[in-house]
């Protein structure tokens, strides 16, 4: 028992920056999980992979201009990722282009100008953290921005919740009933900028959307409704973002990676154990009903 | 009567090649209206086009103020992989009455329930979507349609992939908004069953060929003008040029073609 204190308890006890990173990790997985769940719904999981890439330009140009600070790169982030979502979104919905087309050709113009940028100055060191992120280095700014992410997601999720439901399950029908239907689908991509966004100084760019997708598919093996779902990968989140920082703190491993890794395994546990994984559902069943 | 849709001169279509052309006319509120004609002649474009999902190329179409409109689409956009229950679906049609933020109360999951009974489906309440055959799925969106409780109802071929009682079930359902004083109109391709319960129908062949009375609409020499209309497109169509325009030279025209023959083809077309 004492071993088990030691082992699970005691770092986030002693540790303050084992205290910050928890408490990050906690409100990006409430945040970005619920939004995961719909990306993967929408069958837009890969549109958050390249959102990701889109916002490096953003952040490597607040961090040419200011350093490795907070603010602007954040900033920047945004920015970036509200042009490409904004870009591609309105490529896909005046021309004949598919959003997938669009996006993947913004964000590789993206993509290819925050490399530039951040070759142009700095070491590889600086490229490794704005790719990477340091979950264990969270200064207040940082997790004040993370906290005002998760409430203002958990807020939109709230009030669009229907429309965001209707526009995934019959967008035609809500476009007969109401105006809503394209503005929600650009409020969820602004809500998907600004989740990853939040998430890159704790995992990274690349990584951010790891917390975002890989619990949102393993939910998806467990459940048949949506708000189960998304409550599933909310706590699948949580148990990834603990497994993963006391692996980091214990194997004196990358917390970033430790944590996508945790969420990995509990993707793998779905995708076999689960009962509409593999395993259950190729078991041959022995009886069935009549009707 | 009154109006409840006003077409004036409506030209709808896919890629400046019109689908409707040029249709005028009323559809009186109260009415029940088959919409009929060959594939491509342009039923489903139209009812697109009073839901307002497409744009008019030309002329208007306008519903009169206040009227509420439910719309049973022939190519759903419904995800079916989607995790809702028929429940889930059936309630997106309490949206008019609740809109986004309000409360679904007790007399709208009791308007649910009675919706789902109505089109014969008890007990599905819990199925996931996923598990429904095409016809189930189909009375499950009428069912929605019922439940939107709208002045005008579209339905474009709603006895798709439907058995034939529940096609009986469906028309007598229509019949009771009839008699509600509900504006319907229905794309059918059973003339029998049109000849058999619609009041009144249209056909069109692009062009309106005819539009009143059912059993006159639906006369053999209407019929057989509707069927001469050339369904594929025609990429060196002359371009339709309005009354007023026609003075002038058009710098848009592909063939030049004299006035006359153009009007001439208006008329018979």
């Amino acid at each position: 028992m004492l071993a088990l204190f030691d082992y699970v308890i005691a770092p986030f006890v002693e540790f303050a920056f084992m205290q910050r990173a928890l408490a990050g990790a906690l409100m990006l997985s409430v945040s970005a999980c619920p939004v995961g769940a719909f990306l993967m719904l929408r069958r837009m999981s890969l549109t958050g992979d390249a959102m990701a890439h889109a916002i490096l330009p953003g952040a490597a140009a607040g961090f040419l201009l200011y350093g490795l600070q907070i603010v602007p790169m954040t900033i920047g982030g945004l920015i970036a990722g509200i042009v490409v979502a904004l870009g591609a979104g309105a490529v896909a919905r005046l021309t004949i282009q598919k959003e997938d087309a669009s996006m993947a050709a913004f964000y590789l113009i993206s993509l290819s100008l925050g490399v530039l940028m951040v070759s142009l100055r700095g070491s590889s060191v600086d490229l490794m953290h704005v790719l990477f992120g340091t979950v264990l280095a969270l200064n207040n700014d940082a997790l004040t921005l993370i906290g005002l992410v998760a409430a203002l997601t958990l807020g939109t999720l709230g009030i669009f919740w229907r429309a965001l439901v209707a526009e995934c399950l019959d967008p035609l029908f809500l476009r007969s009933v109401s105006r809503l239907g394209s503005p929600v689908h650009f409020i969820f991509l602004g809500l998907v900028v600004v989740n990853l966004v939040a998430g890159f100084q704790a995992l990274g760019t690349l990584l951010s959307v790891g917390l975002m997708i890989l619990p949102a598919a393993a939910a998806r093996f467990w459940s048949q409704r949506v708000e189960i779902m998304c409550l599933l990968a909310i706590a699948l989140g949580m148990l990834s973002s603990v497994c993963g920082l006391l692996l980091s703190y214990h194997a004196s491993l990358p917390s970033g990676p430790a944590i996508i890794l945790s969420a990995g395994v509990a993707y793998f546990v779905s995708v076999i154990a689960s009962p509409r994984g593999i395993l259950l559902a190729r078991r041959p069943r022995a009886a069935h009903r009549t009707a | 009567m009154s109006a409840c849709v006003n077409l004036e001169n409506l030209t709808l279509g896919y890629d400046s090649h019109p689908a409707v052309h040029h249709l005028n006319g009323v559809v009186r509120k109260g009415s029940l209206t088959a919409v009929v004609g060959a594939n491509g002649s342009g039923k489903s474009t139209l009812l697109k086009g009073i839901v307002g999902v497409l744009k008019p190329m030309a002329g208007a179409c306008t519903i009169a103020p206040g009227v509420k409109l439910a719309y049973l689409p022939q190519q759903s956009e419904l995800d079916r992989s989607f995790p809702a229950r028929v429940v889930d679906l059936i309630s997106l049609g309490l949206w008019p009455r609740r809109g986004l933020l309000g409360r679904h109360r007790s007399e709208d999951r009791e308007a649910v329930s009675q919706a789902l009974s109505a089109v014969g489906m008890e007990g599905f309440e819990k199925r996931p979507i996923d598990t429904l055959s095409g016809g189930q799925l189909q009375r499950a969106l009428f069912a929605r349609v019922l439940v939107q409780d709208a002045d005008l109802i579209l339905l474009d071929e709603p006895f798709n992939a439907i058995d034939a009682r529940t096609v009986t079930d469906l028309i007598d359902l229509i019949k009771h908004w009839y008699g509600e004083k509900r504006t319907i109109m229905v794309v059918v391709h059973d003339l029998d069953l049109v000849r058999q319960h619609f009041p009144e129908a249209l056909l069109l062949a692009r062009q309106p060929v005819a539009w009143g009375e059912a059993r006159k609409t639906l006369a053999p020499d209407n019929l057989l003008r509707a069927r001469q209309f050339h369904e594929a497109w025609d990429e060196n169509a002359p371009w339709c040029v309005p009354e007023e325009a026609r003075n002038h030279d058009d710098p848009a025209h592909v063939n030049s073609h004299d006035h006359v023959d153009h009007a001439d083809r208006r008329g018979v077309a």
